[in-house]
């Protein structure tokens, strides 16, 4: 095909371009399906200690998504000594393997959040998320008091359905289920039931209680039970310090 | 379309549009050139020394491109060039420039860290950072706290103790302080009287016979972690009624005493739990005990 029908014809040129244009992309996507490295082996006395979401942290990942915190905050400590000061342990490509999609972020208007799962009590992040400035003074954030509203969770076995159908565990069949008690440790495996979704919700939101009210099963309670997991699932002590740098 | 055009020594590429639309054929500037042709030669060298190409399951991790760093347990490893290692080297190199402080800090019992001036302006400048980053959010920047939610830090109150060994264990274990709601198990008349014998222990002038009977109230029912004195038990958290400090009740935004007695008689009826997080295992034993020696400066430390 000669230069000039390429030029002289958008269709050809569009088409084309694109097709060039991906295989930059492919060549650097495809291969990290294939090595081993690419995410890390995360266990402890031989379970996977990196788990899927429970029901009640998925739905507050939805409202996380839904109120667009990701705009404002990240969830990805890089490997440098500032943010290993402030944050803590760098993000492992491992934490964020059940993310679809994952909630890297690319902007800090407020801290990153990989870690702020322990940090703060319960009643802190309601506090916080009611508003922002009772407790920290100079922030920015707005206020979230519609979080009070209580929380439809009618769906919840939907949409650990739509996360099991691109790759997340949960069970649904006994077979799954023995596959998750094998890999993750029967606790864990129970609560990534989806036959048991609503009974784990409600039952999680109700010791958990993490808004303070006992009585309701509210949108907080759900997304504080989210914050406060992020990034608890590692316990580093039990690595050496080079281990994860042998995934690199 | 202008015609008329300076340049017209340079050939075009013979194509016409719309009748007079033609391109020019600029040769690309020679600097532009090499400096494109350099680009691929440094990409060619970069293949060779850094992780790059893809092998099956695994991939080139660079030639003659390694690093040594030692751990914090004093392992060395030597590895390919990659962010991680790149990043515990650093982490290696600070470590050995605080050394010499933070190794000292570690050994040293706290009461000779306030002797020593060089060892505690290390660690008040590193508190103060760590304190920021960790602690600001519920006592705030200035550590004097929230009231009624988050305890003020300055004032000679301890809640959980005062010693150093007081405030390590709460930094490092965290605390869960909880007064329980005593509306319904107390009557209403039963709740105003202990309200009144409460605010009389701290030398406000109350209504002494119903403080009188509230004290019987407060001996029956608060006494068994507020003391029979009023004066707390730091096991407990328990906080001391008898000084004019108050940490959950917010009588000093009150302005009379029927204000005052609102502030008391709220915490009474309803309770209040709140939870200091446990810090091991986000910070290390030398950062609490910075942090340790940063609060106990802060307030009247004991």
């Amino acid at each position: 095909m000669k230069h000039e029908t390429i030029e002289t014809n958008a269709g050809w040129l569009i088409v084309l371009t694109m097709i060039v244009i991906s295989i930059g992309g492919l060549v650097e996507i495809i291969p990290l399906y294939f090595i081993n490295n690419t995410v890390e082996t995360v266990k402890v006395d031989g379970k996977e200690t990196i788990r899927p979401y429970t029901a009640l942290e998925l739905r507050g990942r939805d409202i996380y998504m839904r109120e667009g915190c990701y705009l404002c905050h990240s969830q990805m400590i890089r490997p440098f000594r500032d943010e290993d000061m402030r944050y803590g342990h760098y993000s492992l490509a491992a934490e964020s393997q059940y993310d679809h999609p994952f909630q890297w972020g690319s902007k800090r208007t407020g801290p990153d959040l990989a870690r702020v799962g322990g940090k703060y009590s319960n009643a802190w992040h309601f506090q916080h998320l009611m508003n922002p400035r009772s407790v920290v003074p100079e922030s920015i954030m707005p206020n979230y008091p519609w979080l009070k509203e209580p929380l439809d969770y009618a769906d919840i076995k939907d949409r650990m359905r739509a996360l099991k159908a691109v790759g997340v565990p949960y069970s649904e069949t006994s077979e799954e289920y023995q596959a998750n008690v094998e890999r993750f440790g029967k606790d864990v495996a129970d609560q990534l039931n989806i036959l048991k979704a609503r009974e784990n919700l409600i039952a999680q939101a109700g010791s958990g209680n993490y808004d303070g009210n006992p009585e309701d099963i509210s949108e907080a309670d759900a997304l504080i039970a989210y914050l406060q997991v992020l990034g608890t699932m590692v316990d580093f002590s039990k690595f050496e310090e080079g281990y994860f740098a042998e995934f690199r | 379309m202008s015609k008329d055009n300076s340049q017209k020594s340079v050939q075009t590429t013979g194509h016409s549009w719309d009748g007079d639309l033609q391109e020019f054929n600029n040769p690309l500037p020679r600097w532009w050139l090499w400096a494109f042709y350099a680009t691929i030669v440094f990409a060619v060298v970069y293949w060779f020394l850094y992780p790059t190409l893809p092998i099956g399951r695994d991939y080139t991790k660079g030639i003659g491109n390694e690093i040594t760093y030692t751990t914090a347990d004093g392992k060395t490893v030597t590895t390919h060039w990659n962010t991680r290692a790149l990043f515990l080297k650093e982490k290696e190199e600070a470590r050995k420039q605080q050394a010499q402080y933070l190794e000292k800090l570690a050994k040293v019992p706290y009461e000779a860290i306030a002797k020593d001036p060089e060892l505690s302006a290390f660690a008040l400048s590193r508190a103060k950072v760590l304190f920021a980053d960790n602690c600001a959010a519920c006592h705030q920047a200035g550590g004097d706290g929230v009231l009624g939610e988050y305890p003020n830090l300055l004032d000679d109150a301890w809640l959980w103790g005062g010693t150093y060994a007081d405030i390590e264990q709460t930094i490092a274990n965290g605390r869960t302080g909880m007064m329980p709601a005593w509306k319904g198990k107390l009557s209403e008349q039963e709740i105003e009287d202990v309200v009144e014998y409460v605010l009389s222990l701290s030398g406000e002038q109350v209504d002494a016979e119903k403080a009188a009977r509230g004290k019987s109230v407060f001996m029956n029912n608060c006494a068994a972690c507020h003391g029979q004195d009023g004066k707390g038990q730091k096991f407990l958290g328990a906080a001391n009624l008898t000084d004019q400090i108050w940490t959950i009740a917010k009588v000093p935004l009150a302005n009379s005493l029927d204000g005052k007695r609102n502030a008391v008689r709220e915490v009474v009826e309803n309770g209040k739990t709140r939870t200091m997080p446990a810090w091991k295992g986000r910070l290390s034993d030398t950062e609490i005990k910075i942090l340790t020696f940063y609060v106990h400066e802060l307030g009247g430390g004991q």
